[in-house]
């Protein structure tokens, strides 16, 4: 894994060769408060390979949104990341100035906002945003950046590219200008695209369209995807693995397919059982994990999920499990299927495994009906 | 576009003149129900028969609506009568002698003030919660709670009287001007800095300011474009209705710094119940609000896409 990752950094360009494109290792974000200091991300390691969709899913406050802002080293303040590297194009993005990392955000590593209503300047022109970035990165200037920027708009499927140009942000509907920020975002043909909730903030017919759109852009382009959500649908239908957060750790991770057919860690299973079912009665359709993740200022010394897991042993309570693999060896940084858990699900009994594959199931039906929408 | 921006321009203006004469008709006969008239002497009375000679002169006999339509007349003619305070002139020239003293005055105010609250707005939202930022919010709350003449006072007692820098007051030398200035521009200083500071503050925090720097846009380039520019706009609507009051003069620094502006006038045309003056200055005021209104309303328009009459793109 390691002497890989080596080789290509030798190489000088990662993106040509096998290999990962991007690599976590370790990767801390503290944030000083009134309260104390507060881990939002608590060693977290992955790699993110061309051409594929990462899918790092959690409910609010795991950790999701400031690990994939640290890619940028944009995480709001009072955070700061605190250890770790993040290895990207040979460089650890953790050392380089500055400087440096202005040349590689928007231009090499970019990111989509979860909501495109606030995220463009209401005083400046469609025309003005993207231009500026050609700009910037490129040395694009006049009717050739005008162009380009056009083309941008007419790819991520708006009407009248060159009129848009001149449309101010609030001219235009959240669906457009998600497809604004997604031209922004692919303006300079980045290796990895950050989507930050894609979607959260439009409704749901956009929704399907804009998702199809990233991977459309994924597939034409070779970049790598890290596509942030706490929707399974999407996970199901969208990526090719992911990464489970809970507290500020990740808590499984394997190949889409692999983590729904078999979840192992208790929170995964809850997860997927959360998935609404149509096909039991009554109060059976909805499921919820019990209780609320604890405050981060005070974390168990045990597993941070035990207070709301169904299986919790005394080792759970006593000691943090530390992401193995499944079959017991530990890997980590592999691409393999990982999680952090004592008492896996499973292990469990055959009639809980049948519904989280029934739950599955329907994620990916789920997932597959919000692709077919869009057409 | 343009045709609907004149349309605008002209409806806004119509809307303003109107708004005058309703405001003109309601003050002239309010200050005509006043008890007391500019003749009328408490320690010694005028003779009864001098007293209608005078008021015949003024026109003063008449009704009060009939006094009204030729005072409208007049003025449509540009003539304001003459001041009762000051009959050996009229209103016009007493105004021309007056009120440049008081715009010379108000300008370098606002100028100096609102740059430096500013700058000092800026500076404290940019490097928040620094000794900086402490330094200007202690400055600017001192210049909110303390009236102008008290800073005038404390300004004469240490610079003129214990230093003897400067002199007491005046007009006519530049250095005249130092105390009134800082006296009369540390208030509004004080409100722009603290407009400014917020405005700033909520801009800095923003989503695309956010964004921006996330697409590696250097950090001087994310200011100006991002931060300033959007901040910045919504103080129009805060400093354009303070000009006006800053340029009809205060009679406490006028009367402080013996300065031949206007500002007193405003005090002594209702001692004296001096109709003409009051009319005038009533107007004076009235027209420079309006325009300052409808002026920092085109402005934020020009500023602010979003503002923009029709709304369709340019």
């Amino acid at each position: 894994m390691r002497s890989s990752s080596d080789v290509s950094n030798a190489s000088g360009n990662s993106t040509s060769t096998v290999g990962p494109v991007l690599s976590v290792r370790d990767l801390r974000v503290e944030f000083d408060t009134r309260r104390g200091r507060v881990r939002a991300v608590d060693g977290v390691s992955f790699t993110l390979n061309a051409g594929e969709t990462l899918g790092l899913v959690g409910e609010s406050g795991c950790g999701k949104t400031d690990t994939a802002l640290s890619l940028l080293r944009s995480v709001p303040a009072p955070g700061k990341i605190d250890g770790g590297s993040i290895e990207f194009e040979g460089r650890d993005l953790l050392s380089i100035s500055e400087r440096d990392m202005n040349r590689l955000r928007g231009k090499r590593i970019a990111l989509i906002p979860q909501d495109p209503l606030t995220a463009l300047n209401p005083v400046m022109t469609v025309g003005d945003h993207i231009v500026e970035v050609l700009d910037i990165h490129l040395g694009m200037r006049g009717e050739t950046a005008r162009s380009r920027a056009a083309d941008l708009l007419s790819r991520v499927g708006i009407p009248e590219p060159r009129k848009r140009l001149d449309a101010y942000p609030h001219q235009l509907s959240g669906g457009m200008r998600q497809r604004v920020m997604i031209a922004l975002a692919i303006s300079c043909e980045p290796a990895i695209l950050i989507a930050d909730e894609p979607t959260t903030a439009l409704d749901a017919t956009v929704q399907a369209q804009i998702l199809e759109l990233l991977d459309e852009i994924k597939r034409e382009t070779g970049m790598a995807l890290l596509l942030i959500t706490h929707n399974l649908g999407i996970v199901a239908g969208h990526c090719n693995r992911v990464a489970v957060m809970y507290c500020g750790r990740i808590a499984e991770t394997a190949s889409a397919g692999d983590l729904f057919r078999h979840p192992h860690h208790r929170y995964t299973a809850g997860l997927l059982a959360c998935v609404p079912r149509l096909d039991r009665q009554g109060k059976g359709i909805f499921f919820t994990i019990p209780g609320t993740p604890p405050e981060l200022t005070n974390l168990p010394p045990g597993c941070a999920f035990a207070s709301r897991c169904d299986a919790v042993t005394d080792h759970c309570r006593s000691e943090r499990p530390n992401l193995a693999h499944t079959n017991g060896s530990a890997v980590p940084g592999s691409t393999d299927h990982l999680m952090a858990c004592w008492n896996p699900a499973a292990k469990a009994s055959s009639d809980a495994g049948a519904d989280h594959q029934t739950s599955a199931r329907m994620a990916v039906a789920y997932g597959r009906a919000h692709d077919k929408s869009d057409a | 576009m343009s045709g609907a921006f004149t349309r605008y321009l002209a409806g806004r203006v119509f809307g303003l003149l109107m708004v005058i004469l309703a405001l003109s008709a309601v003050v002239f006969f309010l200050m005509h129900q006043v008890p007391g008239g500019p003749f009328t002497f408490e320690k010694q009375p005028l003779p009864a028969e001098q007293m209608a000679n005078i008021n015949r002169k003024y026109g003063l006999d008449q009704p009060v609506y009939v006094q009204y339509f030729k005072w409208l007349w007049a003025i449509l003619h540009f003539d304001f009568g003459i001041p009762f305070q000051s009959p050996s002139e009229t209103v016009v020239s007493l105004v021309q002698r007056a009120w440049p003293v008081t715009i010379i005055v108000g300008v370098i105010t606002i100028t100096i003030s609102y740059t430096l609250g500013i700058l000092f707005g800026i500076t404290a939202a940019v490097w928040q919660n620094s000794w900086i930022d402490r330094v200007v919010t202690f400055v600017a709350t001192l210049g909110l709670t303390l009236p102008s003449f008290i800073i005038g006072f404390l300004l004469v007692y240490f610079l003129s009287v214990k230093l003897r820098w400067l002199p007491t007051g005046g007009w006519g030398k530049p250095e005249q001007l130092i105390m009134p200035v800082i006296a009369y521009g540390l208030g509004p200083m004080a409100i722009v800095a603290r407009y400014t500071r917020a405005s700033m503050l909520e801009v800095l925090r923003s989503e695309y300011v956010r964004l921006a720097r996330a697409r590696g846009l250097p950090w001087h380039r994310v200011m100006l474009r991002y931060t300033l520019r959007n901040a910045l706009v919504p103080l129009i609507t805060v400093l354009g209705p303070s000009i006006p009051d800053v340029l009809t003069g205060s009679i406490f620094i006028e009367g402080m710094f013996s300065i031949p502006g206007l500002g007193r006038f405003f005090t002594s045309s209702a001692q004296f119940r001096d109709y003409p003056m009051i009319m005038a200055m009533m107007l004076m005021v009235a027209v420079l609000w309006g325009a300052t209104y409808i002026i920092s309303d085109v402005l934020y328009g020009l500023a602010d896409p979003r503002m923009r009459v029709g709304g369709e793109v340019r």
